[in-house]
């Protein structure tokens, strides 16, 4: 079957493929280009080389059991897309989330973000050429994930933003790798705005090149940095806040003509942002009042009492439940509905939270919102990254749409590159920030 | 004669040698995995450590093709064509869960593992891996080229 | 404009295809026949409502009912900071709906996906053909009567 480009191709030019598998294709994507020398004539974009059946998975799995997969959408800020489920889901459930719980979520997302920004940079730099600019974004990056590490137990695709709250309390000394992280990534910015911002190779093949107007971009449905950058004001954190951005104090910047420097800039700027705001969660969140490290019996001794009457001392849960132990529920997760997993000393000891602990993961019940369908959306690294579940009544989404920013952001590429030369094709398609598991579900 | 198989085995040895310190390897890069070696390839967790820092953006360049992250049945063909276009000797790492075995996703659209399209010599799973992961996968992966019989004398391996 | 009165607007200047109106959460949903789909967005788009901004289109497949899918569109408007959904129903034998491509430029894409999951068909669509799944796949994923582990391979796989 021929491609558009080839049956629209004239008799002289010359068709390339940048396949699926580029270096410069962040993940997989085809750009056929049609070319007279370096000049692009024609281009079209072929995507769904990662489509992975994300939407038709979720019908099948119970709202609990899809969490993980909502983690490897937009895989480099994974914790922000399950803050968008989560949030979507409480509010179909109509459950409120404790104070804490929304500090944590408003940390996590801010380090998300910052983690995207970086990683989107970095590899728009490295194909450009700044390879020095990719290695010290990537060891600022891995400060960031040691502080998700130390907080969820896992670097990237965590399941922490859970419905209801989050899955643990953060771990005691939790300010110092926070203070560390931010202070090298301002480090690493500063040096980075030093090396690119006024370096002629990088401005001549970003400046002036994939330049997009606001009404244009407003007419392909694109939101969050690039759309910025092209000046219009629309950040889902200002003008529909959720959880605390209400109360905290960060700006938005904006760019003049929405070219590929613009969305640099935008994102440089942004993360400087996105550092203040997680100093002033982290000055808000207050520490949590530290647990007795000597007291409590074993798991197994508690369950062999358990069987005869609960038991009055406290349990000492294993090193994986730390910083979920029941004292900390109500920080951490609502009270509101079952919607939660039932605290790990009631599933031991007692016979109801062991019949609730079976009953919350069991199919058929569990979490089961009210029949309706819901829309909410988030700041992503991207844009705004809505769901949009449809509910049956039963233990299973009917139907779960994820709006997915990049996929607006890149069904313009084709006609950003259209006229221009090859080599601008790279730093166009760098800026926009790519992301396969977002773009194709 | 002992005295010539002496030699083969000090070649082989020689050849292995040089062969597991010098791997060029392309990155298949399609999902998170991806992510995980960017971190596994830079200054923290440094894979130019073990010799294998060059990353060879052209198959017919490599000798290391490592699958990272998870392949669909549209991208099939062209895993297949650039395993092909790869020059013996040549090795698979399957990097992630997803190429292991279709790691969480199990439906329509994902290849159940990707030694179902070519021969894999390395399985890391994880999902995703730790950078630590990727470099005792890689170290094993040494080992395995350090102790398989060479083939220095160009014949097309089977 | 205050809400009520943008509501009340709209209303009265759609009521030929409006089959209902209401809020969902918070949200609010718009229900128009099909036939009358084209003409209730261009005149969002327009003043005063002012809707520039189409967030997302998607169809969701009701097996079991006569109107077996129903598409769903998220509007925006940037200068009232107020969404919108928009539903309409397709029958299940002959779905098709009025594309709105010359509306907003992301509909070119999202109608495409539609196409590819669920099979409905656009009118005016200047290119409508698959975007996720590949040349040869039979079906449409996304529909409930499509098995959901049901792989067609591409090249012959091994083992």
């Amino acid at each position: 079957m021929e491609s558009r480009i080839q049956r629209q191709a004239r008799p002289d030019s010359m068709l390339i493929n940048m396949g699926p598998s580029h270096p410069a294709m962040h993940g997989t994507f085809r750009i056929m280009l049609e070319l007279d020398g370096e000049k692009i004539l024609n281009a079209e974009t072929e995507i769904g080389y990662l489509h992975r059946g994300f939407e038709k998975t979720c019908e099948n799995k119970t709202y609990f059991n899809l969490l993980p997969y909502t983690d490897r959408l937009n895989y480099v800020s994974p914790q922000i897309n399950n803050l968008g489920y989560a949030m979507t889901m409480e509010k179909l459930l109509g459950v409120r989330v404790p104070e804490r719980a929304q500090m944590i979520r408003v940390l996590m997302s801010e380090l998300s973000r910052v983690s995207d920004h970086l990683t989107c940079l970095a590899a728009m730099a490295m194909e450009n050429g700044a390879f020095t600019v990719f290695l010290y974004m990537m060891k600022a990056r891995e400060f960031l994930w040691d502080v998700i590490e130390f907080t969820t137990g896992s670097r990237m695709t965590t399941s922490y933003i859970r419905i209801g709250g989050v899955r643990a309390d953060l771990p005691a000394g939790w300010r110092d790798p926070v203070k560390t992280a931010v202070e090298e990534t301002r480090r690493v910015l500063k040096d980075v705005h030093g090396l690119l911002d006024k370096n002629p190779i990088f401005l001549g093949r970003t400046r002036g090149v994939g330049a997009m107007s606001g009404d244009d971009a407003l007419a392909y449905g694109w939101t969050g940095p690039c759309l910025r950058s092209t000046g219009v004001l629309y950040d889902v954190r200002k003008a529909h806040p959720y959880l605390l951005y209400d109360r905290l104090d960060f700006e938005v910047p904006l760019g003049d003509c929405g070219d590929n420097y613009d969305r640099y800039k935008v994102r440089m700027l942004e993360m400087e942002q996105s550092l203040r705001l997680i100093e002033q969660v982290a000055a808000l969140l207050p520490d949590a009042a530290p647990l007795d490290p000597a007291g409590g019996i074993e798991p197994a001794e508690a369950v062999r009492r358990g069987r005869l009457s609960r038991p009055a001392e406290k349990v000492r849960l294993s090193p994986n439940l730390e910083g979920s132990e029941k004292e900390r529920y109500p920080g951490i997760l609502t009270g509101d509905a079952p919607v939660v997993v039932p605290p790990k000393e009631e599933t031991y000891t007692t016979m109801e939270g062991l019949i609730s602990h079976f009953l919350f993961f069991m199919d058929g019940y569990g979490i089961r919102p009210p029949k309706g369908d819901v829309y909410f959306s988030v700041e992503g690294g991207n844009g705004e990254v809505g769901f949009y579940i449809v509910s049956d009544g039963t233990g299973r989404p009917y139907r779960l749409h994820l709006r997915a920013p990049c996929f607006h952001i890149v069904a313009a590429l084709e006609t950003l590159i259209r006229g221009r030369l090859l080599a601008d094709v790279i730093p166009t398609f760098g800026s926009m920030n790519m992301i396969g598991g977002e773009l194709d579900r | 004669m002992s005295g010539f198989d002496f030699l083969t085995t000090r070649l082989e040895t020689a050849l292995g040698w040089g062969r597991k310190f010098s791997l060029f390897h392309y990155p298949f890069i399609t999902a998170c995995c991806g992510m995980e070696y960017m971190s596994a390839a830079c200054a923290h967790f440094d894979i130019d450590r073990f010799g294998a820092g060059l990353t060879r953006f052209s198959p017919r360049q490599a000798d290391l093709l490592l699958v990272v992250g998870t392949i669909s049945h549209k991208l099939s063909p062209v895993l297949k064509t650039v395993y092909e276009q790869m020059l013996e000797p040549k090795w698979v790492i399957a990097f992630g869960a997803c190429t292991v075995s279709g790691g969480i996703y199990r439906n329509y659209a994902v290849v159940q593992g990707i030694d179902k399209i070519i021969p894999v010599d390395i399985y890391i799973p994880g999902c995703p891996p730790r950078p630590e992961m990727v470099l005792d996968g890689l170290l094993k992966l040494q080992e395995k080229i350090q102790n398989e019989p060479q083939d220095w004398r160009w014949k097309r391996k089977t | 404009m205050e809400k009520e009165d943008l509501i009340d607007e709209i209303r009265k200047r759609f009521a030929a295809e409006i089959e209902s109106d209401g809020e969902s959460l918070g949200d609010q949903v718009l229900v128009v026949r099909r036939e009358g789909l084209r003409a209730v967005m261009s005149g969002l788009k327009g003043r005063p409502f002012d809707y520039a901004v189409l967030l997302d289109l998607t169809c969701v497949d009701f097996l079991e009912s006569e109107s077996r899918f129903e598409m769903v569109y998220h509007l925006f408007s940037l200068s009232r900071n107020r969404r919108l959904r928009i539903k309409a129903s397709l029958p299940g034998a002959n779905p098709v709906v009025d594309s709105l491509v010359g509306l907003w430029k992301n509909a070119d894409w999202l109608e495409r996906e539609v196409f590819d999951m669920f099979g409905v068909a656009f009118a005016g669509h200047p290119d409508l053909r698959r975007i996720l799944m590949y040349e040869g796949f039979e079906g449409h994923p996304l529909c409930k009567s499509y098995p959901w582990r049901k792989e067609q391979p591409r090249i012959p796989l091994r083992d």
